[in-house]
């Protein structure tokens, strides 16, 4: 768009040059500053604990080891049990793919009402239903955990189902909701003059059109799920907890000695699952990113 | 049959709209209710006034922690703005590997705060991380122990949180340096305008709109910050990084004070509204005209 920094005619091109230099030297440098911690987060976890404590922090390794890796999964302690990160990753599992699945087929359905069936009053429902995107959740946070008790669903996973749909129910009807307005509502109004339903049409013209939004709502709401921690250590409870609470608990579990290869082994299968969907559809993690942060 | 026909969008929607009615807006009452009553470990509904927001605001440690949201706040919102512009701007240059620079600036927003606190929290520890690191280059004096200091803590937190979300500001304002109109710039470079004044006078004041919402989200996170500190410092030393977010949560959970966790609850909703609510208004309105 813009050309190469501006150079009066005075400028040699040796200026032009180095100026070129700078600025590829400037971006490699927070390049590298990006990337650093995720460099010293695989190498320690590759590390002994013994040369961890004798070695420079951004030292390759010098004797590779996936012990650390083998304790994150099946043998550090979350408080008392030691059986690693294992139950907590398939808790996260269970958790997340069925409030990923529920709060994106409701907000598929709410914005095709929103966007295409217009309503006296829809306007207003969609801005109060928005709005819950904004509170910060601590003002929620007591009377859930009073309701899922008297649900009889404290402390289980279910209940932490519920909370996420819940809550992640705003977010998803908006990214619908500005995609299907974007569709003209001619097409509505011919599909109703040839006789076919609400749902008929949802299914026979909206759907094959979603593809790319339910690629982004998904990806947004398995990203926030999965690496939601104020909801999963508000309501969990020893057994099914999520996976970042029990990363917390053992980076902070005072049991034995301080294990930093295993801490750091640990962080990284939290992060894998959230990394690898960055890693395969980035441009829609991207679209999500930028879709929710212009609300409204 | 011809009823239900008609009433189907309406009852499509209508789940969702009284699940926001009662978990959001019922919630919030019943926050905003207990707030102004003697609640301890038990809720109790019996209104006494305002008696719960003045404990709040006689606590010191309360203090502490919006003392803590204010300085987080500004210098983290500040220098992810800068940071991210400034990197926006840079990968603006035709810059031959864009694609991968971009892909490594904002791979940590995809990251949970939890395992951004881990790693930043071994890194910064002074006993084996950088600080040992430097000082093993041969600076043996080299101290950098901010994460045990009590008075430099919560810049530890900053350190963190700018380089989880910088990059995520970097693509917002990316894709606004892309949308200004290219005709305007190319006039102004036949106009022999150097680069930067084009870059101060042109582009950066056309992209008000993405300041302001990498501001509103920057902010938002920031009030919500709860993972990182717990993650990173875990509100310590003693309780010098304790943000609102982690005050509310240690009433509610660790110290039984209902009453407590509701007002600093409600203080925290408050300040959120004070900077969203005029930025949703003039969205709203702007649509509507």
């Amino acid at each position: 768009m813009t050309d190469v920094p501006y150079a009066p005619p005075t400028q040699s091109r040796a200026l032009k040059i180095a100026l070129r230099w700078g600025l590829y030297l400037m971006l490699t440098v927070f390049a590298l500053w990006y990337l650093l911690p995720l460099f010293v987060m695989v190498t320690t976890s590759l590390k002994s604990l013994e040369e961890i404590r004798t070695g420079s922090l951004i030292a390759l390794p010098r004797e590779v080891t996936l012990e650390a890796w083998r304790t994150a999964w099946s043998g550090a302690c979350t408080g008392i049990q030691c059986e690693g990160l294992r139950p907590y990753f398939w808790n996260s599992v269970l958790l997340a793919v069925p409030a990923v699945l529920i709060s994106t087929i409701l907000g598929a359905m709410n914005g095709y009402v929103v966007a295409q069936w217009r309503f006296r009053g829809a306007n207003i429902i969609f801005a109060l239903m928005l709005f819950g995107c904004f509170i910060p959740f601590q003002v929620v946070l007591l009377p859930m955990a009073r309701t899922l008790g008297i649900l009889n669903i404290a402390g289980t996973i279910p209940g932490l189902i519920f909370v996420h749909v819940i809550y992640g129910i705003g977010f998803t009807t908006l990214f619908f909701r500005n995609y299907y307005v974007t569709i003209p509502a001619e097409l509505t109004k011919a599909a109703k003059i040839d006789g076919a339903g609400f749902f008929r049409i949802f299914w026979s013209i909206f759907l094959p059109l979603s593809l790319p939004i339910i690629v982004v709502t998904v990806i947004w709401q398995f990203t926030q799920i999965w690496n939601d921690f104020l909801f999963g250590v508000s309501f969990s409870q020893a057994g099914t907890q999520p996976i970042t609470v029990a990363l917390n608990n053992i980076v902070n579990s005072t049991t034995g000695v301080k294990a930093y290869n295993v801490d750091m082994a640990a962080a990284i299968i939290a992060a894998l699952p959230t990394l690898l969907v960055y890693v395969v559809a980035g441009k829609y993690f991207i679209r999500g990113l930028t879709a929710g942060s212009v609300k409204g | 049959m011809q009823w239900l026909e008609r009433h189907v969008p309406k009852l499509v929607l209508a789940p969702s709209f009284i699940a926001a009615l009662l978990f959001v807006y019922g919630f919030i009452g019943w926050t905003a209710w207990v707030s102004f009553t003697r609640s301890r470990l038990l809720p109790n509904y019996d209104l006494v006034g305002t008696i719960q927001y003045e404990r709040l605001f006689a606590s010191p440690r309360w203090e502490v922690a919006l003392n803590n949201l204010f300085v987080f706040g500004v210098l983290f919102i500040g220098i992810s703005m800068l940071l991210g512009l400034l990197l926006a701007i840079f990968l603006d240059q035709k810059i031959r590997t864009e694609g991968v620079l971009r892909t490594i600036y904002l791979y940590p927003m995809a990251l949970s705060l939890i395992v951004t606190g881990t790693a930043w929290k071994w890194m910064l520890n002074p006993g084996l991380g950088l600080e040992a690191m430097v000082r093993g280059w041969g600076f043996e004096d080299f101290t950098f122990d901010w994460i045990t200091d009590p008075d430099m803590a919560i810049y530890t937190v900053v350190i963190a949180g700018v380089w989880q979300a910088s990059g995520f500001v970097m693509a917002l304002f990316l894709a606004g340096l892309r949308s200004v109109d290219g005709e305007i710039i190319k006039a102004a470079q036949v106009d022999g305008i150097p680069t930067h004044r084009i870059y101060t006078a042109i582009i950066i004041p056309s992209m008000a709109p993405i300041f302001l919402s990498a501001f509103i989200v920057l902010s938002h996170l920031a009030i919500k910050s709860f993972d990182l500190v717990i993650a990173l410092t875990g509100g310590g030393p003693g309780y010098a990084t304790d943000l609102p977010a982690t005050y509310m949560y240690a009433m509610a959970f660790s110290r039984g004070d209902i009453g407590q966790a509701a007002s600093s609850a409600m203080v925290m909703m408050m300040i959120v509204f004070a900077i969203v609510v005029p930025y949703l208004y003039s969205e709203l309105r702007a649509k509507n005209d």
